[in-house]
């Protein structure tokens, strides 16, 4: 499961620079000099955290997808949303709080909004168990999409998943099962998706609610087939491996743009998203809106036909002019 | 992701010391020691505690399809190397020595063939190949499989075995083919074909997230590992033993996942009366 990184190594330097700032901006009254001492310092803390965000490790990149402060989807939905009505519940088991389903109004347009969700406090990460969904998290999310789509509300989906939760009455309750349906289902449902990976995209627990017209990443998610250190566990024997892995497993925003697995990057403000939600929220709503524009008020049947060629071409492999028989 | 050991009666894989090769055989569920050629006889069933043990694809097909009616379509795909994937080996090594381990080019056969007289659409995973796993040419071939399928308004069957479900080594692509064979799998349903889905061991993580859960009627074979996430996973994340039984074909039978469990000498019947009443 992820950790929440409180301070990043890397962003060192960063940190000092700006515990440096905090302190000078503090003093009340500041002379000429200080001023100066402070452009100085604004002018450095850019440089560094340019420097420092331009050459993130694949491995970076999974500790600022997993940063604290990383926006959530809650965060997005009061940022970049007009409005956010809840819809609770699977109608069947449960509720589960890793996945947050609802109407939402973004620009001019009337949406649903399909979010997983990790929680900042302790208290709120254990409600959400880390951003790992039950069952019922999928269950919920496929009822509310089908009620979309019944109505022509587009989807919007924001992917932030460790993975789905791997336990005795996550078995018992179908993981398998639900994560299959919500794929299948997704690929034919007669409403606009357009599916956004905030922060990780956690394999198959990602995946299960990633079937869309459009699929995007912000520019420091990761979207894996499996976690590095998981990957790490099985194939290197040990998890402490994880970088390695990670290097291995080319799950960054540009690779999957160079996979043609997603189709746009959205790119974050310096230093992160964690460093600016506003920014970044405001970039997420130019990105929805654009495609919700594209995509809104095409004929349903040609949306259809073009989500399932967009998953179809996706895979490489080599095709010898001979074709064998057994 | 879970392992598990594949071991075929007469596959000649592991010789055991001490015993003439491919003669006698431990069974992984009584541990008696059973003859091979009596195994064989009964389909790869322990004869003493009906243990199924692990069958090759080929072999596979020559249980259920009519003799010699077996047409492999898609033959001519061959895995490859996107992500220049490098752990202790290269992902490029492994394939070419799984290929010769396995004589297979990778972990699924697709075609059409005949059950007791009927054409059905056939694919079957092989969990030799890489744990069985799904890359692009898994997903490639099972998803043309679907297609055709839909377009010859074929009854599909698929048997699955896979221990890992996505490869890893093919990273976010493999992850992909789950969402392209989901897929095809909905277009099928829509045109109101009939998908058998039977699970054998083991049956897990992204090839029972996708394909293998999607069966209109899904089958099972006796005493098989089947979930989503691999034991091992689940006791590291939860730390506390699991249940008796968790994750067999029996636990699915019931919590209400699968719609039978049945041995491998029925398989095929059962199958073909499946057919008889949908009509197909």
């Amino acid at each position: 499961m992820s950790s929440a990184q409180t301070s990043l190594a890397f962003e060192q330097p960063i940190l000092e620079l700006e515990g440096q700032i905090r302190v000078l901006e503090q003093s009340v009254d500041r002379p000429p000099e200080v001023e100066e001492r402070l452009r100085h310092l604004r002018r450095e803390l850019g440089d560094v955290i340019k420097q420092v965000y331009s050459n993130l490790t694949p491995w970076q990149t999974v500790e600022v997808a997993r940063h604290k402060d990383r926006p959530y989807s809650s965060d997005y939905l009061s940022l970049a949303f007009d409005e956010f009505m809840e819809m609770h519940g699977d109608k069947h088991f449960g509720d589960d709080r890793a996945v947050l389903t609802g109407f939402a109004k973004i620009d001019r347009y009337k949406v649903l909004v399909v979010g997983q969700q990790k929680g900042r406090t302790v208290k709120e990460r254990a409600a959400c168990n880390f951003g790992c969904p039950q069952p019922e998290g999928y269950r919920k999310a496929m009822a509310k999409m089908r009620m979309a789509a019944k109505y022509r509300l587009p989807i919007i989906t924001f992917i932030d998943t460790p993975g789905a939760y791997p336990g005795v009455g996550a078995e018992e309750r179908g993981q398998a099962l639900v994560i299959a349906q919500s794929m299948f289902e997704m690929s034919r449902l007669e409403t606009p998706i357009i599916c956004v990976v905030i922060g990780e995209g956690g394999s198959g627990g990602a995946l299960g609610i990633g079937v869309g017209d459009r699929v995007a990443m912000l520019q420091h998610s990761y979207y894996s087939v499996i976690s590095p250190e998981g990957c790490a566990g099985i194939l290197w024997k040990s998890r402490g491996y994880r970088e390695q892995a990670a290097q291995a497993l080319r799950f960054t925003s540009a690779d999957l743009l160079r996979f043609r697995v997603i189709d746009a990057i959205l790119d974050e403000p310096a230093g992160g998203a964690h460093r600016d939600h506003h920014t970044m929220a405001a970039r997420l709503k130019q990105y929805l809106v654009r495609q919700l524009r594209e995509l809104v008020g095409q004929p349903v049947d040609q949306l259809i036909a073009a989500r399932y060629e967009k998953f179809r071409r996706m895979g490489v492999f080599l095709e010898q002019a001979t074709t064998g028989t057994a | 992701m879970a392992q598990t050991e594949s071991k075929a009666p007469g596959s000649g894989k592991r010789p055991k010391r001490g015993v003439p090769e491919g003669l006698w055989q431990k069974c992984p569920g009584c541990r008696s020691t059973i003859y091979i050629k009596e195994a064989q006889a009964l389909l790869g069933v322990c004869p003493k505690c009906n243990y199924h043990f692990y069958v090759p694809a080929l072999e596979r097909i020559r249980q259920v399809l009519d003799e010699g009616t077996f047409e492999e379509w898609d033959a001519n795909l061959r895995p490859t190397d996107p992500l220049e994937f490098k752990d202790q080996k290269a992902y490029r090594d492994r394939l070419v020595s799984e290929q010769k381990r396995t004589g297979l080019t990778d972990a699924v056969i697709t075609g059409c063939g005949m059950i007791r007289a009927r054409r059905v659409a056939f694919g079957v995973t092989d969990s030799a190949f890489i744990m069985g796993s799904m890359g692009s040419v898994v997903g490639e071939r099972l998803t043309r499989l679907v297609e055709r399928a839909t377009a010859e308004n074929l009854p599909l069957i698929i048997v699955s075995g896979s221990g890992g479900g996505a490869r890893m080594h093919e990273g976010i692509l493999s992850l992909m083919q789950m969402a392209k064979v989901s897929a095809a799998l909905a277009k099928y349903d829509s045109a109101g074909g009939l998908f058998i889905s039977v699970l054998t061991n083991p049956t897990m993580g992204g090839v029972a997230a996708s394909f293998a859960s999607l069966g209109d009627v899904i089958f099972a074979e006796p005493k098989a590992l089947i979930g989503f996430a691999g034991p091992r996973t689940i006791k590291e994340t939860i730390r506390i033993e699991l249940p008796k039984g968790f994750q067999t074909s029996e636990f699915l039978l019931e919590h209400g996942y699968i719609d039978r469990i049945v041995t491998r000498d029925k398989l095929k019947s059962e199958i073909a009366r499946v057919i008889d009443y949908c009509g197909k």
